[in-house]
């Protein structure tokens, strides 16, 4: 299962794990199999197309691997640079909306005010509504 | 998981297997979850088909089941989670969204201060510690209704965890009396709603709302501690009504405020917990239990069938009334969790930990909403047990219907009859009536003064029950009479005279020998006519129970 070989930011989350992998597998495969494209084309809904593409992620994730040249047992992550920043919050009051006109503009295709999704737009999760 | 290992479902119902083809039909799983005392005479032997099963059964089994939820509640507020356009249920298709909403470049969200506040109070409401420090992540997946092809919600660490809902039951043979039970609640999340799919199959395509897209939602996961249907509706009943007090939500499941998805699975009793399915789309409150059951008795088959239970998501049809496969997803969804990176960490305070000269509207204390929570459903019924005396189920059935309670107490506060008499009025004649009629206390044409008027009367002796009944029903037709008014109409006003009604008992005495020697011989019944022949004599304006005294009396019995 691919999940065993993903070391990068690639994270196995099924649902209910708490918190992302810190420990990544030691073994490091460059090898990226036709399997994990596959998945990754159906997640991010890239295309892949050729083998260069292909090549080319494999520098990528050689190139980042880099990172775990720095030893960082016992270091907590850092999960966003804004961990010290304050978080602000607004008021409740209606501000904005109201602009179905202009928003609508920006679809190709549109049917009495709703935006009429392609076919191709259902990946993974069936309907929740 | 904290399921004690042996485990029995709701009082007074045991799961059997009844035979093949058990499509659990109608019969079954009654929505009202009561108990079919039926199953348990059922033999499970005699009809086994030919299909091989790889280990045939014999006898009945135990089976246990085990029910988890996941509640979604719309958040009540003005504006959204992250955005200031307006949250409103009915409007025209797309025009509550914000630039945000619509997932436009450029754009970032914002926290809506009410929103956090919302979910404070309810995870203090259910008991639950709250998490200093919370933390918002994206969840991806693509769906139409879902323009930024992610959802921010609170998978790391959510804003509250470990609580529990205490929610009650009916048991017994008539259902008449109330048990606790005690749901764990794992942890309580913030998080996005969608947009709506509406699919116009005739030109199959998908019309996008996003009106909803970006609403507030509080995720509430319940911990599988229920064991049927019945406890599950009655768990999310007492959630919904604990909602609607504090006003975090208002939880109406019709219109969609209040979505519900079950994790249910079976095992026999002693043996590790079986395969669970998720069952999802289960927004309406009178098939919840149905539901359920049905995946429950659905699950039992399989197994017992020799079939194995995948894991995996269900739907419930609610007109075939079953659940079927959702579309299935090619492998395991993986929503590629990661922090949201445009929020930093919600940090909340406590009066200890509040940080002096900071802006009140830019912190939350958590000490301060304690304080301000309202009475709790739970705190209300055992208030008015104590107070009025009244059964627990009888306060559960005035918090059960909008507006009761307060008729009920506006009822009390302006007569002077018993509280124990109130309280039968209300919630037998007055709810009967409404019942009847479909219409929700506010629309009552009776109002509690005219009530507190009636039981008055009542009270005072001034007319009997049964023409307090027909009063009763006059005032329900008739707008603006008083009680008083219809009995001077009626004439239903009791005889007042004792000396007039002993004369009358009398003289019927003396009129029907034959009966009054059938009393003295013993027969219970004959004074019963007695009595009758009494009451007519005037005109219905004795109390048959005064009535019984005098002739009593002078039968010297």
């Amino acid at each position: 299962m691919w999940t065993r070989r993903v070391w990068l930011g690639l994270r196995a989350s099924a649902g209910g794990r708490r918190g992302f992998p810190s420990k990544a597998d030691p073994q490091g495969s460059r090898r990226v199999t036709a399997e994990l494209i596959e998945h990754l084309e159906r997640l991010a809904l890239v295309d892949f197309g050729s083998q260069e593409a292909v090549a080319r992620l494999e520098k990528a994730i050689a190139f980042a691997d880099r990172l775990r040249a720095v030893d960082t047992d016992g270091v907590e992550p850092m999960e966003s640079v804004l961990e010290d920043r304050c978080l602000y919050l607004r008021s409740d009051n209606v501000v904005e909306g109201n602009c179905a006109e202009e928003l609508l503009q920006n679809s190709h295709h549109v049917v009495e005010e709703y935006f009429v999704a392609p076919p191709a737009c259902f990946g993974g999760e069936a309907a929740v509504f | 998981m904290a399921t004690p290992v042996l485990r029995w479902c709701c009082p007074g119902r045991r799961w059997v297997f009844a035979g093949i083809g058990g499509v659990s039909r109608h019969g079954r799983g009654v929505p009202t979850g009561s108990t079919s005392s039926g199953k348990r005479g059922q033999s499970s032997v005699a009809q086994q088909p030919l299909i091989t099963a790889q280990k045939p059964r014999k006898g009945e089994r135990e089976w246990a089941a085990v029910v988890g939820l996941e509640i979604h509640a719309q958040i009540a507020s003005n504006s959204k989670l992250f955005s200031g356009s307006q949250v409103d249920f009915a409007a025209p298709p797309n025009s509550l969204v914000s630039f945000f909403d619509a997932s436009l470049p450029g754009t970032l969200p914002v926290l809506n201060r009410r929103c956090v506040e919302a979910a404070v109070m309810t995870g203090l409401a259910l008991d639950c510690h709250i998490n200093r420090r919370s933390l918002f992540d994206r969840k991806h997946y693509f769906y139409a209704d879902l323009p930024a092809g992610y959802q921010i919600t609170q998978q790391r660490l959510p804003i509250a965890v470990n609580g529990s809902l205490v929610y009650s039951v009916c048991v017994g043979k008539r259902r008449s009396q109330m048990v606790t039970k005690t749901a764990g609640v794992k942890q309580i999340q913030l998080e996005q709603d969608s947009g709506k799919s509406l699919h116009d199959s005739l030109r199959s395509q998908t019309l996008i709302d996003l009106n909803r897209a970006g609403v507030g939602l509080l995720e509430v996961v319940l911990e599988p501690d229920m064991s049927c249907g019945e406890e599950a509706a009655a768990a999310i009943r007492e959630l919904q009504l604990i909602l609607q007090a504090l006003g975090t939500s208002q939880a109406n499941m019709a219109e969609g405020q209040l979505r519900v998805d079950a994790n249910i699975s079976v095992h026999n009793p002693g043996e590790p917990l079986g395969v669970r399915t998720e069952v999802k789309n289960l927004n309406s409150a009178r098939f919840l239990a149905k539901a359920i059951d049905y995946e429950i008795q659905r699950q039992i088959n399989e197994l017992e069938n020799g079939g194995k239970i995948l894991n995996e998501t269900r739907s419930f049809d609610y007109k075939l009334g079953c659940t079927v496969p959702m579309r299935d997803k090619e492998g395991k969804q993986d929503y590629r969790f990661m922090p949201e990176p445009n929020l930093p960490p919600l940090l909340l305070y406590d009066s200890e930990s509040l940080p002096t000269g900071t802006d009140p509207q830019q912190v939350i204390n958590i000490d301060q909403l304690r304080e301000q929570l309202p009475e709790l459903p739970r705190v209300t019924r055992e208030k008015l047990v104590q107070q009025y005396g009244m059964l627990p189920e009888h306060s559960f059935a005035l918090l059960n219907e909008v507006g009761l309670l307060e008729f009920f107490q506006n009822v009390i506060k302006e007569t002077r009859a018993e509280p124990k008499k109130v309280t039968s009025w209300v919630l037998n004649t007055f709810l009967g009536f409404l019942k009847q009629q479909n219409l929700a206390v506010s629309e009552s044409p009776v109002t509690p003064s005219a009530l507190a008027e009636l039981l008055d009367l009542l009270d005072r002796k001034a007319i009997s029950s049964s023409a307090a009944k027909q009063v009763f029903q006059e005032l329900w037709r008739s707008k603006g009479k008083t009680p008083a008014q219809i009995v001077a109409e009626k004439k239903l006003e009791l005889m007042q005279d004792a000396e007039a009604l002993e004369q009358l008992c009398r003289s019927t005495l003396e009129a029907h020998p034959q009966v009054v020697t059938d009393v003295k011989k013993g027969n219970p019944r004959a004074i019963n006519k007695l009595i009758g022949l009494v009451r007519r004599a005037t005109l219905g304006r004795a109390d048959p129970t005064v009535i019984k005294e005098v002739l009593e009396r002078q039968l010297s019995l």
